[in-house]
């Protein structure tokens, strides 16, 4: 049997005057292996008072964005083998107000991404009786874009977001933004690039490529924030 | 959209192109000082004040100065947003050393337009 030490964020406003870490110590078999998720339900079985956020348990909901050794990642997909070292130290994701333990506020990473309005729009006076067409090659843009769960992995690994939360769309808005603007069908791309040439929206992300290294789904928000720049730059010029 | 007054250009595009062109204008500025005290022979006055004795090198040396202001202030107001929370000392600070950079520069002009060739 390996002894593993897990040490946990925790914090409960109710009772608690500051976060702190308490390590718990589980026993697993040699060789053994488990998600993150699933040693989480172990600790759980220990002290049901820790709380955290799951649903799907397969990386599809994106509800356990976690920060785990450092690194965000999604709970239910990252197997304990994947953390270096013989300690394993769980947090909730890194610059958002939490909640309660290893829940968070997701308030302002919502406000953002409704900012770039996540939704189809067309003016379009005659619409088709059917149905808005697209060709294959129209419709392979949207590849690597519209995959984004929204579990705020990227946004919360990025610092330009951390310091400017509620000015900053942040990676997993960026991508949904250029997911829209490069739709075919969507015929408001002037109005979609007009309310992101600030100096903020768009233009904050400096390139340190943090989103790309945690997304469990292996987008690249950076390409696409890219993307929406070098569209601004035509637009301008 | 962030409005924002403090900035250098009115939108993020605009201070982007800014940033990166007053970045290509010092590299070169940069390369051609370096090339120039590496190849010369012998640095001294008499040189050293013929160098920017032409008028070139006087324009030069004064978009050089210009590109220190653009991207100084662009800059420090992308720093002291992130860094600098309190609105009234993040204004204080960003006056300072905006009021640095433009008296760099003319400190530059007063400098470097009087010189005479020896």
């Amino acid at each position: 049997m390996k002894k593993l030490v897990i040490s946990v964020y925790r914090y409960n406003p109710d009772v608690d005057n500051a976060p702190y870490m308490k390590d718990y110590a589980l026993e697993v078999e040699d060789g053994q292996d488990m998600m993150v998720l699933d040693l989480l339900l172990k600790l759980k079985e220990q002290d049901p008072t820790l709380a955290f956020r799951r649903s799907c348990r397969e990386g599809v909901c994106g509800s356990d964005g976690l920060n785990m050794n450092g690194k965000n990642g999604l709970a239910c997909i990252t197997p304990m083998s994947a953390l270096k070292g013989n300690k394993i130290v769980i947090r909730p994701l890194p610059g958002l107000p939490v909640i309660r333990d290893l829940i968070v506020d997701m308030t302002q990473f919502y406000q953002q991404y409704e900012k770039i309005k996540p939704y189809l729009i067309n003016d379009d006076k005659t619409p088709p009786a059917r149905e808005r067409l697209q060709s294959p090659e129209e419709r392979a843009k949207l590849d690597g874009l519209y995959e984004c769960i929204l579990c705020a992995c990227c946004s919360t690994s990025c610092p330009s977001f951390w310091w400017n939360p509620e000015k900053f769309i942040g990676p997993a808005g960026l991508l949904q933004a250029y997911r829209f603007l490069i739709d075919s069908r969507d015929t408001a791309t002037e109005e979609r690039l007009g309310d992101l040439d600030d100096a903020f929206s768009v233009f904050r992300c400096h390139g340190i490529m943090n989103c790309v290294s945690v997304c469990p789904k292996g987008l690249n928000p950076t390409k696409a924030i890219g993307h929406i720049k070098s569209m601004l730059l035509s637009r301008a010029i | 959209m962030v409005k924002v007054a403090t900035t250098f250009g009115r939108s993020g595009t605009t201070d982007y192109v800014l940033l990166r062109a007053s970045a290509i204008i010092l590299a070169l500025y940069a390369i051609f000082m370096v090339s120039f005290l590496v190849s010369a022979e012998t640095v001294n006055y008499a040189v050293w004040t013929n160098l920017f004795a032409g008028l070139g090198m006087k324009i030069f040396t004064m978009l050089a100065l210009t590109s220190v202001l653009i991207h100084g202030w662009i800059g420090i107001w992308q720093v002291l947003t992130d860094y600098i929370k309190r609105s009234g000392l993040r204004a204080f600070i960003q006056f300072v050393v905006c009021v640095m950079l433009i008296v760099c520069w003319f400190a530059g002009l007063l400098v470097v337009w009087p010189v005479e060739g020896v």
